[in-house]
């Protein structure tokens, strides 16, 4: 019987703040795997991007990072790593992807001789590592000098997208409209939220500026985190737009600066 | 305008629960938000109120467990509770009859509250309580002052309010005592279409003041059907219920295809009702 192949799924973006629905991403991504029944999802990283973005609003890093946390308190499965965070610049994706790679096959046991027990079962696949997103960050593949074709190839090729739908988008169009991603389409997977949900932390960061609820869009104590840091408030740096749908989830590949409209 | 000019509301939402979802968590602190951002306002409580198993929906698992669940997630709530003397009648209960319960309720319990405080206080107060009573008429007393009493509201989505068109559903006049004694929070995606329909109906359009439309700007579809669906088909409801409600769902297996088909076949018990047998 063909053993599935283990995966790790690498969310990277801004988690400024961290949400349900990015939470929600890795449980539709696992469970779209599973049912292809080609894979096992075994872990999941999520890696809020480092200061040097310079997005407007991004707050430190480390309450980013520290949020992250506590949202995953209750996670058996998926953990938050700070390495993109701590580096002294912005780091594209695909070198993100690649570092996590490498941690990932360093971190796998190492083979023994023929007496070992394993040897009588089939030999463990290697684990795969892919990058899991939104619709709305594939769309931003599309978007001219963003990011760098090899980039892009390399992420579809090599590692492979876990894409999950979001409203208004049609990620099955993105991926028709460009050779690269139709080339390696079998490397993208479609995955559906069943359940429609429009939370961004646009509208987190809106609600706590103006001192509404935000309870059960985020976990507890994420809130309470962000109260007793008070981050987020009227007072912070964040002018964003209220209209801004997208939270630009993957990095910036050429510049550090924001892009204007989705 | 200060606290004490503000009427207090208690919001009160009725419905299946089953189970209850994260969207219908953020339907209260939807509502608090609003109404107290009016400044005439100030939500003092909300009240989760399970219908009981005589309503007879397809797919409605016994209200012991639907009630459970309502509490594990409002566990960490400092203002919203569950009720269970909905869920705990034999027959099934009008929703105009559950509001005039809890508002009654209310009004006895502010009676109570008055007349023991007495008892309450300190040995120190009470003594310049008691002087204080001889200039207070016994009927004074026991009158509570109408805007000290707490006002029942009713809390709902888009779905509840345009259900009040569907045939035999509601009484006209339960619709009518709900607009016009209590009144209507409701939490809409699509403010325009239902402000076409209380523009369309007489009734509701009378009470159009007590009707408060609130726009829920993310769409927030986390329906207790697609919960149902995603559990039956073994994938993740993780972040869309609250930890605590899921552990409970998976421990006690309680959402199945068989599950699903409990009442199927059955008449919905207010449709059951002819008008003539009822009386609010």
């Amino acid at each position: 019987m063909k053993s599935r192949i283990p995966v790790v799924l690498l969310a990277c973006g801004s988690f400024n703040p961290i949400t349900n629905m990015h939470l929600r991403l890795f449980e539709v991504a696992r469970d779209h795997l599973h049912q292809t029944g080609m894979y096992q999802v075994i872990g999941g990283i999520i890696s809020p991007v480092n200061d040097h973005y310079r997005k407007q609003g991004l707050v430190a890093a480390h309450h980013r990072v520290a949020m992250a946390r506590l949202a995953l308190q209750t996670s058996d499965w998926v953990r938050v790593d700070p390495w993109e965070s701590e580096q002294l610049q912005w780091t594209e994706t695909v070198k993100v992807l690649r570092h996590h790679h490498s941690e990932l096959l360093r971190s796998l046991p190492r083979r023994e001789g023929p007496d070992h027990s394993r040897a009588r079962t089939a030999p463990t696949a290697v684990p795969e590592l892919k990058l899991l997103c939104g619709a709305d960050v594939l769309k931003t593949f599309q978007t001219p000098n963003l990011w760098k074709d090899a980039h892009i190839q390399e992420i579809v090729e090599k590692f492979g997208v876990v894409c999950v739908s979001r409203t208004g988008h049609n990620p099955k169009e993105y991926i028709s409209g460009s050779p690269i991603l139709h080339r390696y389409r079998h490397n993208i997977h479609l995955a559906r939220e069943p359940v429609q949900n429009e939370l961004s932390s646009t509208y987190v960061r809106q609600a706590l500026s103006q001192g509404h609820s935000v309870k059960y869009l985020l976990p507890d104590a994420v809130i309470t985190y962000i109260r007793d840091h008070n981050l987020y408030t009227r007072d912070s740096s964040w002018k964003g737009s209220s209209t801004q749908r997208s939270e630009g989830k993957t990095g910036w590949e050429e510049s550090a600066s924001p892009q204007n409209s989705s | 305008m200060d606290n004490s000019e503000k009427t207090e509301v208690v919001l009160l939402a009725c419905g299946s629960f089953n189970p209850i979802t994260n969207m219908h968590l953020r339907l209260f602190e939807l509502a608090k938000d609003y109404l107290n951002g009016t400044g005439k306002y100030r939500v003092i409580k909300g009240i989760i109120s399970p219908v009981g198993d005589a309503y007879k929906k397809k797919g409605l698992i016994s209200a012991h467990h639907r009630v459970i669940m309502a509490e594990l997630a409002t566990k960490n709530s400092e203002w919203v509770e569950v009720d269970t003397w909905e869920s705990l009648q034999k027959e099934w209960v009008e929703t105009a009859k559950v509001l005039r319960h809890h508002q009654e309720k209310l009004e006895a319990g502010s009676c109570d509250h008055q007349q023991d405080a007495p008892m309450q206080a300190r040995p120190g107060q009470k003594r310049k309580w008691a002087e204080q009573r001889q200039d207070i008429s016994p009927k004074k007393l026991l009158e509570p002052k109408p805007k000290d009493v707490p006002k029942i509201k009713l809390l709902c989505g888009a779905d509840l309010l345009e259900s009040f068109a569907v045939p035999n559903l509601w009484k006209s006049e339960d619709i009518t005592q709900i607009v016009g004694d209590y009144g209507l929070i409701c939490i809409t995606r699509a403010g325009n279409d239902a402000q076409k329909f209380i523009y369309e109906s007489d009734t509701l359009w009378k009470h159009r003041n007590n009707i408060h439309l609130v726009n829920e700007w993310v769409t927030n579809d986390i329906s207790s059907t697609k919960i149902r669906r995603a559990l039956r088909r073994g994938q993740s409801v993780r972040y869309l219920v609250p930890d605590l409600v899921r552990e409970y769902i998976e421990k006690h297996d309680l959402y199945s295809y068989e599950s699903e088909e409990k009442n199927a076949g059955v008449i919905l018990a207010p449709l059951q009702r002819k008008p003539a047998d009822t009386h609010s």
